[in-house]
């Protein structure tokens, strides 16, 4: 065998997905585009180097209308990274890709002139339960022993079972142990400050939602060994029953 | 070689060390052999070998797992047939060497070859769970964790429990490894007075069958030190009565659960309280 044969390497092709901003376009293009701009004038460079998909299914555009919006978005500042909801014949060359399997997330709330740092913009708060989200939730129908991490940022985390001391359970959403909590649970761990910890009886070591946390000694000793849960007010981690 | 059998492979684990795992491997393999079946227990504590001691064999070991291993020597000649039972066998740690010397491929080997010859393998795991730990579950059909009814032993008990279900060849394969509970050195009178986690605690957080309940006793400390399993030395003593019992279940059979209760005098008792 030659060493050159030897030396290299096939290519190695991974599959990355990325978050998008998606733009639903509604018939009448003019007056869709005409609310865009109403948005970017309150919200300066707010979609300004985001990438931007286009969701076509409602607006019914021809090729030549849709490179026409194209047009209009790249005139104020907004690159489109690709298009769903047409036929893929419609889909010249000239034209951003085709996008298929894009899965929903959370609506982005557009922040008002005061808060629109660059941070604001980096780390959007959710606004309201996403309409076509696909549920990202993990079941374990098992006990999480002792030394166990199940970490599942995806979303919710369900255990059937109990979560014994020195396990942990990290969750980008909620948290919902129906057996009983010994170990730590960590919520919201990818900065989701609306989830929260449900467990049917708690002698937890610690409960975290986002970077906020309790040990069992900063918690209550009257929660201990009843159902309870915790979620974020503000800056604060509440823990009470649930009765 | 082969005599057409195939033995079941039983761990006796339990995370920390201390709780009895070399006692009860004794017990229950005498007990095993007791009942007819042809046993061999093998010490998984490389380095720290007591199964010898607790078997009374310590002066009669040639050759050890390791040197089977290494293929210094056969197995047949490293085996240790018992004085008082002609079908419990003994496979002795090396003292000399540690963890390391324990292979993969060698331990495969060795509890592959006993598997033809016996009918139980009863592997005394070493505490933690590093390699000699997960090699003496490695190839587990069944498990017995044996716990102390106190926090510290059923936390790690718990962690043991999640190894055998993720790191054994049968969880690998996708099954599930035989989980039996085993609580030892319970102190009635402690249990009663609410100083020990209670079974029910136990049971509730370990969430696996019991298997047996086998009574904190001077039987066992004076079994070990004469080098006899409890079951041979003090055969109707309460540890192994209990320790009969678990086996038995261990076999399949249905035997009731009797949970150890004050079987000492009036005057102990007033005296136990006292000095508790």
């Amino acid at each position: 065998m030659s060493s050159l044969i030897c030396q290299r390497q096939s290519l190695t092709f991974r599959a990355r997905s990325y978050m998008a901003f998606v733009f639903t376009p509604q018939p009448p293009i003019a007056d869709w585009l005409a609310d865009l701009d109403a948005t970017l004038e309150r919200s300066k460079g707010f979609f300004a180097g985001h990438p931007v998909a286009l969701d076509l299914s409602a607006a019914g555009l021809t090729p030549p209308e849709i490179g026409e919006l194209t047009t209009n978005l790249a005139e104020r500042g907004i690159r489109v990274l690709g298009i769903e909801g047409i036929e893929p014949h419609h889909v010249t060359p000239a034209l951003p890709p085709l996008l298929r399997g894009g899965r929903g997330a959370q609506e982005i709330e557009i922040p008002e002139p005061a808060a629109s740092t660059p941070e604001a913009a980096a780390t959007p708060e959710p606004a309201r339960a996403p309409q076509k989200q696909e549920p990202a939730s993990l079941l374990i129908d098992s006990p999480v022993r002792s030394g166990q991490s199940v970490v599942y940022i995806e979303g919710d985390v369900t255990v059937l079972g109990s979560v014994g001391s020195g396990a942990e359970i990290i969750a980008g959403g909620s948290i919902h142990i129906y057996g009983t909590l010994r170990g730590l649970a960590m919520a919201g761990a990818s900065g989701n400050s609306r989830a929260r910890i449900f467990c049917h009886r708690f002698e937890g070591e610690l409960l975290a939602i986002g970077p906020h946390y309790k040990t069992a000694d900063e918690i209550e000793a009257s929660l201990r060994r009843g159902p309870a849960q915790a979620w974020l007010d503000g800056n604060t981690l509440k823990i009470t029953a649930m009765n | 070689m082969s005599e057409g059998k195939s033995a079941r492979v039983l761990v006796v684990t339990s995370g920390k060390g201390g709780v009895g795992k070399t006692t009860s491997t004794a017990a229950i393999g005498a007990a095993l052999a007791h009942l007819g079946e042809k046993v061999v227990v093998i010490d998984f504590d490389v380095g720290l070998r007591n199964l010898d001691l607790v078997l009374g064999a310590e002066r009669r070991v040639v050759f050890d797992l390791i040197n089977v291993i290494n293929g210094v020597a056969k197995l047949p000649q490293a085996l240790i047939k018992d004085k008082r039972l002609e079908n419990l066998f003994l496979l002795p740690a090396s003292q000399t060497r540690d963890k390391d010397a324990l292979t993969e491929d060698g331990v495969a080997k060795v509890i592959a070859e006993l598997r033809t010859k016996f009918d139980w393998i009863v592997c005394d795991s070493p505490a933690g769970i590093e390699r000699g730990a997960t090699l003496a579950m490695r190839h587990a059909d069944a498990a017995i964790i044996v716990t102390n009814p106190e926090v510290s032993s059923v936390r790690d008990s718990d962690r043991i429990i999640g190894l055998l279900d993720s790191k054994t060849e049968k969880a690998e394969r996708g099954e599930c490894v035989d989980k039996h509970l085993l609580i030892t050195r319970y102190h009635p009178w402690r249990a009663a007075r609410g100083e020990m986690l209670s079974i029910d605690d136990v049971l509730e957080i370990l969430s696996i069958p019991l298997i047996g309940i086998i009574p904190e006793s001077e039987e066992v400390l004076r079994a070990s030190n004469v080098g006899s399993p409890v079951t041979l030395n003090a055969p109707l003593s309460g540890p192994a009565r209990a320790y009969f019992d678990a086996t038995k279940r261990l076999k399949g059979e249905q035997i009731p659960m009797q949970i150890p209760s004050e079987s000492r005098g009036l005057f102990n008792k007033l005296f136990g309280r006292k000095a508790a």
